[in-house]
């Protein structure tokens, strides 16, 4: 009898689409523009804040008011809540296990503290930045 | 060595991963108030110049946006494997390329500042 | 106790006699209580004896029957009737080579489970005339990484392996992590060679599929980031001059 082994191609492009596990993963991964995002912009505002004039600065404050962006910025503050952060506390006690002699400590307290933690860190620049 | 630059490599991503995740929600939310005009306090002219002139103002920014470009750039990178381009070494030159420009920008404008 | 009419659609495949695999259906009465294998095995009794495919223990022990039901890894003693719709899909396990129907080409998994070194190693003599001596609570941090079955839903699960068949994968790694976090191996180093090379476990990006089809719970998309952590640790140990991982 002889062996003829099939292999099944796979989509390299479109795999993802096959069901919704992977469909949530990739939408995580794409977070990453936003990041990049972010960061570019915020080094756009340093480069303004660099020249060292209030008025420069105020020019750069005011070129970033317009309700496109207001937009943009409420969703994209979602889209990384919901696909960053959430899911990076929720994965947290993967990596982190901590065992009290056998028993493992339950992975809600590490996500708990991790919220709790992210609130105290966004209170702490909200205050710094005198939003409260 | 493969290890050692996967371990640096990876290492930056995840405390870059973790950073983000920690403080980029507040961070879109300065900005999303900036864009509605409700400017806060602390990022008119004299406070936010202030802070960013100080050396502990500058060392906090430049970590932030350091390790936040790294995180992007490794991510990016494994987007692109996910998306079957399979050109890994050119995307990885691309992606560090970027983050590395990035970096030394921040840099520049941060000493520049006061 | 009623039967159901389930309607199972399965992915034949005959090297010696078919260019391609193709679907067949079957119509099966089904007990309430029943697993799609004993559906399976209905098939095989009853109405088509030339059916392969892999079974033994029917309790989710031994990991041979592992199939995609409607698309997800499954093991099929475990995925019971009442939870499925009428109309069943079934085929072989993704990722992996059909040999013949159901049946898949495991060696590329069986050659990377070797590759790890799935034994204590010692570096000094275990104590004389006397067992090795391990707690409770040293027990309890590697446990749940003994229960793999080597059932390979995991591998079907990843999209990492699927995009890239030189990944070491989900099991073998978290075979590995099994030996690293018991307390009477010292072999942690010499694994880490293989783990934090270029197929080992950077090639994860913690999709986190494989712990989700993991029918024993074995959660290896954990055992990978805590082996990432490991290796990333023991890098900065060394660099640093401090004395690392003594195994």
């Amino acid at each position: 009898m002889s062996r003829r082994p099939y292999n099944r191609p796979m989509s390299k492009t479109t795999w993802y689409m096959r069901n919704s596990r992977y469909k949530v993963y990739v939408m995580r991964e794409l977070t990453s523009f936003l990041v990049a995002f972010y960061s570019f912009l915020t080094i756009f505002a340093l480069a303004a804040l660099a020249a060292d004039s209030a008025e420069v600065w105020n020019g750069f404050l005011a070129s970033q008011k317009s309700t496109a962006m207001v937009v943009f910025h409420g969703l994209a503050l979602l889209y990384f809540l919901f696909y960053q952060t959430f899911p990076w506390f929720k994965l947290a006690p993967k990596a982190m296990p901590i065992y009290l002699g056998e028993k493992k400590l339950p992975d809600s307290y590490i996500i708990i503290g991790h919220y709790v933690a992210w609130v105290v860190v966004s209170a702490i620049i909200f205050w710094l930045t005198g939003v409260i | 060595m493969a290890i050692a630059k996967k371990s640096v490599i990876w290492t930056l991503f995840a405390a870059g991963g973790t950073l983000t995740a920690f403080v980029f929600p507040a961070l879109i939310a300065l900005f999303l108030l900036i864009a509605m005009g409700n400017v806060p306090d602390g990022l008119q002219f004299e406070q936010f110049h202030t802070f960013a002139a100080s050396w502990l103002g500058k060392v906090c920014l430049f970590g932030v946006l350091f390790l936040s470009l790294w995180h992007a750039a490794h991510r990016l990178r494994v987007v692109a494997h996910d998306f079957g381009i399979r050109k890994d070494a050119l995307v990885a030159n691309v992606v560090y390329t970027v983050a590395a420009i990035g970096s030394v920008l921040a840099a520049f404008y941060l000493i520049g500042i006061g | 106790m009623g039967t159901r009419q389930i309607e199972l659609e399965i992915l034949r495949y005959d090297p010696e006699k078919d260019e391609e695999p193709y679907f067949q259906s079957y119509s099966v009465p089904c007990l309430e209580d029943w697993v799609i294998l004993d559906a399976i095995n209905y098939v095989k009794d009853n109405l088509d004896t030339t059916l392969a495919y892999r079974w033994s223990c029917h309790m989710m022990v031994c990991g041979s029957c592992g199939m995609m039901v409607n698309g997800e890894p499954s093991l099929t003693c475990k995925t019971f009737i009442r939870n499925l719709p009428d109309k069943v899909r079934i085929e072989p396990l993704e990722n992996f080579p059909i040999e013949r129907d159901l049946v898949v080409v495991l060696d590329d998994v069986m050659q990377k489970l070797h590759q790890v070194q799935p034994y204590i190693i010692r570096k000094d003599d275990p104590p004389e005339g006397k067992e090795h001596i391990q707690s409770r609570g040293a027990l309890a941090k590697f446990k749940q990484l003994t229960m793999c079955i080597n059932c390979m839903c995991c591998y079907a699960a990843c999209p990492q392996y699927g995009l890239d068949k030189s990944f070491i994968g989900p099991a073998a790694l978290a075979l590995a992590h099994r030996y690293n976090r018991d307390s009477r191996d010292q072999g942690k180093s010499d694994r880490l060679d293989i783990l934090a090379d270029h197929d080992g476990v950077w090639e994860c990006s913690f999709v986190g599929a494989c712990s989700e089809v993991c029918p024993k719970d074995v959660d290896p998309a954990a055992a990978i980031q805590q082996m990432k952590i490991d290796g990333a640790m023991e890098f900065w140990k060394q660099k640093l001059g401090m004395p690392g991982d003594k195994s």
